[in-house]
């Protein structure tokens, strides 16, 4: 526990605070807002989060990017490359995957308020239920079951 | 009406050609430097939506048809998984660009890089021209007024 | 690799050796050749032809892995603990054959019920997702890289929510339910990425058998634990496991009747694969925070999943509704069965995870072909079809009785082991008594949720104006085939049984490590 107040210990690991502090954000705004854009948008904070999670554990002390040095005639410069230290580019790549998916989940999210929005009438989450919950009444009335007391 | 919009309209026309020349540098020149299909895509998509932007999407549509932009899309990931059907086909595994030059593996691995990534960039084009145009495409249920 | 030495020795590969790929390559090609053709008669052919050749496929796989072992396949020549690595072994092949049985079966079915409830014009766009989906669950459990089958979970979880929507040209409520669960299944993919990313900060890689490897050497930390909770929930909110589950009566009530079939049977099994995937072989059970968590969290959540989800599932007057509701609850049993950690434990979740397939698959393409000829899957609408529609309810009684667990059907076997495993454990620990009573007490509430439906279906005098006539040709075929299955697998039960006690073992082993498969490929 002591090691929670260490200022040093906490400044080592500022990208990790940063990325709940962000996630949470994201998450938060996503369970709390009822508009449902606002979620989506909480979603994209979410992701986002874990993107830069992922690149932040990438880095190396003193790297640089990982791209090889070129001689003049675009061979790998073989003298130059001695001693250079390379930031991991795997968990960058990886997070290139996942920046499409999220990408795709918020185009894909965006398109179904568009279509929740000309079929409902609203894109507020609590008036949607409201609607919805009327639908299951409409239904339970309509479709109402004789053997309902049997069970 | 068409008066408006002078120097928006200039400056798009002057863009949207550089901006295509841009996007084909990035795809093509992406075993040197850092770029590659993805970017590409993108940047090509851009010089699209900026000219729907900016004239009209029927204008765009004009250009670039949308049954056209479903068809690209599709058509970039047949090549991607054509790539490394040949690969399977020279008896190599999935993807393994050797064995487009089995002599000078470098070479084959050049070709084949340059394969994908030319149908990630066609495909990434087509799916972001594709999002535009289903957005904007959309008529709008509120009038200006409702807001 | 940039040596003409090692050149000269390459043998070529045959067709044979790429099976692990073909297997999600073929579904994955026929998605963007049907979008390409844009053929509205040409799509199901195409998505049927390739749903059919992955069947044969998984089927050879199974064949060549089920006395144990495993195939690996490296992708782009990079070998394993680089490059991603597709590996097959007794497990994964079982899972295969279920997705990819079911996906064959279910597609003729899918072709008169979409003609019904989806517009014509969206026919061709709406296979290439299916054919997306498939792609999406088969590779998510071929493949042994743990970031890939976060890219295949993606690829199905995102066509799934479109499928899902497609259901609102009957009824808006599915756009709102395809909504929910894009939420809810996007966050549990970002949490299973960032658990990933912690495994890949303690380890430095992705591959699941170096994982295990690594994770093994340097025993737990507090990372690695964190990264199991962040997997197992993620997951957890895939496959439903109980508090979880809110997403899925809505997705499964509103989604096109074909959708539902599919997704039941097959999208919560491949997450669940996957789950025992991390649980036993990357994590190893031996690890006491794997064995905490399966006691503390898993067993109790199990129980009241199958006491709740089966209790709700009483009370609805949806037939539809009602089945989405009982998937809970058996996802319940299977979680129950990884819980219990045995050998029989883990055959019983393995077998019913198959059997629920079968049967599930069954209800709902007997709810689908009830809603093409009513119209709604109300109990008000479908009561007393049973004397208009004989063999449509037919089919739907040996489900039934498949989904209960009577005895000649092959539900009765999963059931039985599960009971049977709960009871070799109480020798140790006497709670386990009363989880095998939970197990019949909670079928009992199967029994009746399911006679609810019988009575509604032969009991009830039918509608006089109803002019419901017999499902066609194309829905009885694949329902009576499945059938027929749930009436083959209860009664000659050793060919399963055979292979999930495979498949078992190959879990409860643990990783097979990285070092075999090393030499295997002759890594340079």
């Amino acid at each position: 526990m002591g090691q929670l107040f260490n200022l040093q210990f906490l400044a080592g690991h500022i990208h990790y605070l940063l990325f709940i502090v962000l996630m949470m954000t994201g998450l938060f705004i996503v369970v709390d807002k009822t508009n449902l854009v606002k979620k989506i948008i909480g979603l994209n904070i979410f992701q986002v989060s874990v993107f830069m999670f992922y690149v932040s554990i990438g880095k190396v002390t003193g790297g640089t990017a990982p791209i090889f040095p070129m001689d003049d005639k675009y061979h790998v410069d073989k003298e130059a490359l001695q001693g250079i230290v390379y930031s991991n580019p795997l968990p960058h790549v990886l997070i290139l995957t996942a920046i499409v998916v999220g990408i795709a989940t918020t185009s894909l999210g965006l398109a179904l308020i568009i279509r929740i929005r000309e079929s409902f009438n609203t894109i507020d989450e609590e008036d949607i239920l409201n609607i919805e919950q009327e639908m299951t009444r409409d239904d339970n009335i309509k479709y109402r079951d004789v053997a309902e007391g049997l069970i | 009406m068409i008066f408006h919009h002078l120097i928006l309209r200039v400056v798009t026309k002057l863009l949207v050609g550089t901006i295509i020349l841009f996007a084909l540098y990035v795809q093509f020149h992406g075993d040197f430097s850092p770029g590659g299909g993805f970017q590409a895509g993108v940047i090509m998509a851009v010089a699209f939506i900026l000219y729907g932007i900016v004239f009209s999407l029927e204008s765009v549509k004009k250009v670039f048809p949308e049954w056209l932009v479903h068809k690209i899309l599709a058509l970039g990931v047949l090549i991607y998984a054509g790539t490394g059907i040949a690969t399977m086909l020279l008896g190599y595994d999935f993807l393994d660009y050797d064995a487009f030059a089995p002599l000078h593996p470098t070479h084959g691995q050049h070709w084949g890089l340059l394969a994908i990534e030319f149908g990630v960039g066609v495909t990434v084009t087509g799916v972001m021209v594709a999002i535009y145009y289903a957005f904007a495409g959309r008529p709008p249920s509120l009038t200006d007024e409702d807001w | 690799m940039a040596n003409t030495a090692l050149v000269a020795e390459h043998t070529a590969r045959t067709l044979y050796d790429h099976l692990p790929l073909l297997q999600v390559l073929v579904p994955f090609c026929a998605a963007p050749l049907i979008v390409l053709l844009g053929s509205r008669r040409l799509a199901w052919p195409l998505a049927f032809v390739s749903s059919a050749i992955a069947l044969i496929i998984s089927v050879m796989l199974m064949m060549s892995v089920r006395e144990g072992g495993y195939i690996s396949y490296t992708m782009g020549g990079w070998s394993p603990p680089l490059g991603i690595e597709y590996r097959i072994d007794a497990t994964n092949a079982y899972v295969l054959m279920l997705i990819s049985a079911i996906g064959t079966v279910v597609l003729p079915f899918a072709y008169v019920s979409v003609k019904d409830e989806i517009r014509s014009k969206d026919h061709s766009l709406f296979y290439a997702c299916w054919m997306l989906c498939l792609t999406g669950l088969l590779g998510m459990v071929a493949t042994g890289d743990a970031f890939n089958v976060f890219v295949f979970l993606e690829i199905s979880s995102l066509s799934t929510y479109v499928l899902v929507a497609q259901g609102a040209a009957r009824d808006r409520r599915a756009l709102t339910a395809a909504y929910d669960y894009l939420i809810m299944g996007t966050i549990g993919a970002t949490f299973f990425v960032i658990g990933l990313g912690m495994l890949y900060m303690a380890t430095g890689t992705l591959n699941m058998a170096d994982l295990a490897d690594r994770i093994a050497d340097q025993g737990a930390n507090r990372t690695v634990r964190s990264g199991f909770a962040f997997i197992v929930v993620g997951l957890g909110l895939k496959v439903a496991m109980f508090p979880l589950h809110l997403w899925l009566p809505k997705a499964y009530t509103f989604a096109p009747s074909a959708v539902t079939v599919f997704l039941s049977a097959t999208a919560t099994k491949a997450a669940l694969y996957v789950l025992m995937r991390f649980i036993f072989s990357v994590y190893h059970p031996d690890f006491s925070f794997t064995t905490n968590a399966l006691e503390i969290i898993f067993l109790p959540l199990a129980i009241i999943a199958m006491f709740s989800a089966s209790f709700v599932a009483a009370f609805q007057i949806n037939f539809k509704r009602m089945l989405a509701y009982s998937s809970i609850a058996q996802v319940g049993y299977m979680l129950l069965g990884i819980a219990i950690l045995t050998e029989t434990g883990l055959t019983a979740a393995l077998l019913h995870m198959f059997n629920h397939g079968l049967a599930k698959a069954l209800l709902f393409m007997g709810v689908g072909a009830l809603v093409l000829r009513t119209g709604s899957a109300f109990y008000t609408q479908i009561s007393g079809l049973g004397r208009k529609m004989p063999l449509t309810c037919g089919a739907i009684v040996v489900g039934g009785l498949s989904l209960i667990g009577v005895p000649g059907t092959a539900g009765f076997l999963s059931k039985w082991l599960l009971v049977q495993a709960a009871l070799e454990r109480v020798a140790e620990n006497s709670s386990f008594l009363l989880v095998s009573i939970a197990i019949v007490l909670s079928s009992l509430l199967a029994v009746v949720y399911v006679w609810r439906v019988f009575e509604v279906l032969y009991l009830r005098e039918p509608d006089p104006n109803s002019t419901a006539t017999e499902a066609p040709l194309m829905m009885l075929i694949p329902m009576w085939i499945l059938a027929g299955s749930c009436l083959w697998f209860g009664l000659s039960t050793d060919f399963l049984y055979d292979i999930a006690n495979q498949a078992a073992l190959g879990l409860l082993d643990g990783s097979m490590g990285m070092l075999d498969s090393n030499e295997a490929l002759g890594v340079k």
